[in-house]
């Protein structure tokens, strides 16, 4: 009897004449060890992706990642799954345009689809000062050598069918970045932890960590509800959890940790082809694959470690998308959850190292880690590895706060938090 | 009717019921939070190193437990107040004045 280890049409021809016998699971669930050459803390998009990068490209393969609960349970399970890089600043442009640009490569890369679907992503233009935002936005990206499309009313109306004819607030034009689009969530986790297995890495699920091991200013490892593990390098990637358990480790992190929501509908025919994002009326929309209408609302602007959300955004959303659509109005809500994200003051990530020697952070990604996760773990597994912050991440290290010399997307992308 | 089973089970409030000093207990929408409370500006001005500063201006509790915070009545009396509220469970232990000690702001 033969194992099938690479998906590919022909494996799935031959699955089927064999009775399907020869699957395998993706990834093994291996018991710890008690010393590795580097552990991950996270086992969510971040993690998973940086433990594949230690072992592709630093050939370091002696790793784990330790995740509390099942990997992609947290902040990678309950986003809207957008993917773009429309943001405004050279550094910032540059991370997530290599981000975008390994999303392309993803399922390839991987051998798993991530059925990124590459539908443009559009964000519209309400009034005359709107207007002016989306043209400066999109001459940044120019200059930054990033496409993007600048569009009017009609044009708007044109490429996405079904805009309300007749608004409170006028839909006067909008920004396309074309290669913008949304990804399955749940594939990009179980890809890069499939391919991370494939090449010796150890997935430990159910492993929490309760303290760190420290000597002398230098980490040595971690304690869990699994056991000791050892390692002199710790990668931690646990978004709104990165100041609590960054403070075990003697670590002080500026981040805080707001609950942000996201709903979708029950399933219906295509209809909506692209992303929408309209800041004025608060709407953010997509439609997923399975047919639901996937909206995503903003924080809650008071902290919480609650992944639930308040209901007055469902509220604002629903308004927001009705506004917009007026069609929508008959849908229902099938689902609604929160996640809980690590707010940075400039809205840019912080990676890198820390006063701890051995330990290194991927965090402060607010509401957007989701697009950034191949170059969040890309650029975490260059520091763990070489021990030097990869330049597209040279100035997202945590020395800014104290220099001054933040990255302000907050203001500069209009971020909406 | 039977008791939902514990995935669907939602603990605490789903929204913030806030006992405003002035108003009394009013939605959470008519309030802004302020943030982290009991914050001191570092001094004597041009004294202040760089890691004070930074720690003034971005560095926060944050913690995943009791939270003193600021809220300000913004739909209502505008005042501004002290909260205890666990970030967990959102519950709000007690409410205090302005300009009160975190240990004056805690009941006997």
């Amino acid at each position: 009897m033969f194992v099938t280890s690479r998906y590919s049409a022909a494996s799935l021809i031959r699955e089927g004449l064999n009775r399907q016998r020869g699957w395998t699971p993706a990834w093994g669930e291996p018991e710890p060890k008690a010393r590795y050459d580097a552990i991950v803390i996270g086992g969510g998009g971040h993690g998973l992706a940086t433990a594949y990068y230690l072992a592709k490209n630093h050939g370091i393969r002696n790793v784990a990642v330790l995740e509390r609960g099942w990997i992609g349970g947290g902040n990678t399970g309950r986003n809207t799954t957008i993917i773009r890089s429309n943001y405004f600043y050279p550094q910032t442009a540059a991370f997530f345009e290599f981000s975008l640009k390994l999303y392309e490569g993803l399922s390839r890369d991987l051998n798993y689809n991530i059925m990124f679907s590459q539908r443009g992503m559009w964000m519209l233009g309400h009034d005359r000062h709107g207007m002016e935002m989306l043209r400066r936005s999109a001459n940044a990206m120019l200059l930054n050598g990033i496409d993007a499309e600048l569009h009017d009313g009609a044009a708007v109306r044109k490429h996405i069918p079904g805009l309300n004819d007749d608004p409170r607030f006028p839909i006067l034009g909008g920004m396309n970045q074309p290669r913008g689009g949304s990804a399955r969530h749940d594939a990009v986790v179980w890809g890069y932890a499939r391919a991370a297995s494939a090449l010796g890495i150890d997935i430990i699920q159910n492993c929490e960590v309760s303290e760190f091991l420290m000597e002398n200013g230098r980490v040595l490892g971690v304690k869990t509800n699994r056991g000791t593990v050892h390692a002199d390098r710790v990668g931690m990637a646990v978004a709104g959890h990165s100041t609590d358990l960054g403070r075990k480790a003697g670590v002080r992190l500026p981040i805080s940790s707001y609950a942000l929501q996201a709903f979708v509908s029950e399933p219906v025919k295509p209809c909506l082809d692209t992303v929408i994002l309209s800041p004025a009326t608060g709407t953010y929309l997509s439609q997923s694959d399975k047919g639901e209408l996937v909206i995503g609302a903003g924080l809650d602007m008071f902290l919480s470690y609650a992944q639930r959300g308040s209901l007055p955004w469902m509220e604002r959303a629903a308004a927001g998308v009705v506004e917009l659509f007026p069609a929508f109005s008959r849908l229902r809500f099938l689902r609604q959850w929160a996640g809980i994200v690590d707010v940075t003051h400039d809205s840019t990530p912080i990676i890198g190292a820390t006063p701890l020697d051995g330990f290194y952070v991927n965090c402060g990604w607010g509401t957007g880690g989701f697009k950034a996760i191949p170059a969040g773990g890309w650029c975490l597994a260059h520091v763990m590895a070489t021990g030097e912050s990869h330049p597209l991440t040279a100035e997202f290290g945590l020395d800014r706060f104290t220099s001054g010399a933040l990255i302000d997307e907050a203001a500069a992308s209009g971020i909406a938090h | 009717m039977k008791p939902l089973p514990p995935a669907l089970r939602i603990e605490g409030p789903v929204m913030l019921l806030i006992d405003c000093p002035n108003c009394g207990p009013r939605a959470e929408i008519e309030f802004r939070c302020g943030g982290e409370s009991h914050i001191e500006r570092p001094g004597p001005h041009g004294q202040v190193s760089d890691e004070a500063w930074a720690d003034y201006l971005f560095y926060r509790q944050n913690p995943k437990a009791e939270h003193r915070e600021r809220w300000h009545h913004a739909a209502g009396c505008r005042g501004w107040f002290n909260v205890a509220r666990d970030t967990v469970s959102h519950a709000i232990t007690h409410v205090y004045a302005m300009g009160a000690s975190a240990s004056q702001g805690t009941p006997e």
